[in-house]
């Protein structure tokens, strides 16, 4: 089990709002440390890998909150 | 309920830029259309005089298509869109091999077409289907198959413009049945030699709407997917359009003689947009850079709603199609765009029609800098 730093709950949000919260939380965190976030929207499942892609940054895979709703993790590496 | 059409249609200098979705009317079309809707009223299938101009006119389109295409009169049937082109394309290859194999293989970036002929051959064909990886600039994953009854790989790319390596997709098929789905490609690229059938759409070429070409190669194992009739084709059912195929085929010819000059023209447009876009922050140009259709430039750029986008843009005078989930047409992202692993919100897809002036290329650039940076602050990007 990965340990997650921060959890964002992007449950709701459209497309690109996601990726956008991801981008402006992910600088708060140490480098090494892994955020998730929490998100129906259906673009997040490619984008957020794509955006890890364009950032130098490492997606880390995916797996499910309580509720069931899918939970992206990325891994800060710069 | 008014029938009238209240505005003139869209001249040259509109700012449309959805070409790929369809284009205007050929002048061409357009003066064969209207004397065709006069005189091939009738029943092609009658014996009076009025039923043998229809069938004159029918069969010239015919013969004209099938020049245009490098192909066999008898090899093209005239259907009631691309779609149904495709439908019956690769449904009916798929029959006619059904004793080898009722397995059907797909690249991953087909038309939605062949993604709903698949579904419907396993749902009620009791049929089998294998999807086919691409790499990042779309182009299909030519691991050999394993072997299929039939396999369908699109000529080009509609929503990212990518050409596959046909010539090499029909190498490795060996004895297995290609179905090429041309529609994107419109008249802008030859058909290479090595289908059993191939799918067609006029109106992408100019042509009127609702008329697709079938082509089925001669000797190919097709059996008909779907009821026929005794009409003029047996590989179609109903009765037949003859203004519109009569249209769609002097459309054909028109862009056939033009082809080499239009793109020559849009390959200078496409420079001329991606130049604009290299100047904007954090956008992804999508598909092959060299084997790519000549009319269309597909980008997505981050942190941009593209629903946003593509109404911003409208109200600066380009018309853009986008592939972005979350957008009026779709609630899920392009499968093209993710089979690519690509970018998929903010995307916008520019595509040039015949119709397409200097003027709308400048404009478009102009608008987009802007465009995306005004969504990027607004969305607290």
């Amino acid at each position: 089990m990965t340990d997650v730093a921060e959890e964002l709950d992007c449950r709701g949000l459209r497309c690109p709002l996601p990726v956008i919260r991801l981008a402006n939380h992910l600088p708060n965190l140490p480098v090494g440390a892994t955020i998730a976030v929490v998100t129906d929207d259906p673009a997040a499942r490619p984008d957020i890998p794509a955006w890890c892609r364009m950032r130098g940054q490492e997606y880390a895979g995916e797996d499910r909150a309580n509720d069931g709703v899918p939970r992206f993790l990325v891994r800060r590496l710069h | 309920v008014a029938t009238t059409v209240p505005e003139p249609p869209p001249r040259a200098g509109s700012g449309y830029l959805d070409g790929g979705s369809s284009e205007p009317l050929h002048p061409a079309a357009r003066e064969v259309l209207l004397d065709a809707l006069e005189l091939g009223y009738a029943d092609p299938l009658r014996l009076h005089s009025s039923a043998r101009r229809a069938r004159l006119l029918l069969d010239n389109a015919r013969a004209a298509t099938a020049e245009c295409l490098g192909v066999r009169e008898d090899e093209v049937s005239f259907t009631s869109s691309g779609t149904e082109a495709v439908h019956r394309g690769l449904l009916g290859l798929a029959r006619g091999r059904e004793r080898v194999s009722r397995r059907l293989v797909h690249s991953a970036v087909e038309h939605s077409a062949v993604f709903s002929a698949a579904r419907w051959w396993r749902q009620y064909a009791d049929g089998a289907v294998d999807v086919l990886p691409v790499d990042h600039r779309g182009r299909v994953d030519l691991t050999p198959p394993e072997p299929a009854g039939v396999l369908a790989v699109q000529l080009a790319n509609p929503e990212v413009g990518t050409v596959q390596p046909l010539a090499e997709v029909f190498t490795r098929a060996g004895e297995t049945p290609v179905f090429v789905d041309a529609c994107a490609a419109g008249a802008r690229l030859p058909l290479p030699d090595g289908w059993s059938a191939a799918a067609l759409s006029a109106h992408k070429w100019g042509g009127p709407s609702g008329v697709g070409v079938l082509l089925v190669r001669k000797g190919a194992r097709w059996r008909p997917p779907f009821p026929t009739d005794d009409r003029v084709d047996p590989r179609v059912a109903g009765f037949e359009n003859v203004p519109a195929v009569l249209a769609a085929a002097a459309a054909l010819q028109a862009r056939v003689a033009e082809r080499d000059e239009l793109n020559r023209r849009d390959a200078g447009f496409a420079a001329q947009v991606r130049a604009c876009l290299s100047g904007v922050p954090d956008v992804e140009v999508h598909g092959d850079p060299e084997a790519r259709l000549p009319h269309l430039v597909s980008f997505s750029s981050l942190y941009v709603d593209g629903e946003a986008l593509v109404g911003e843009l409208d109200r600066r005078g380009s018309a853009v199609a986008s592939g972005s989930a979350c957008t009026a047409s779709a609630l899920e992202p392009s499968h093209v765009l993710v089979a690519m692993g690509a970018l998929t919100h903010g995307n916008v897809r520019v595509t040039f029609s015949r119709s397409t002036t200097a003027d709308d290329v400048e404009a478009l650039c102009a608008a987009l800098p802007q465009v995306v940076a005004g969504l990027r602050t607004r969305s607290g990007a």
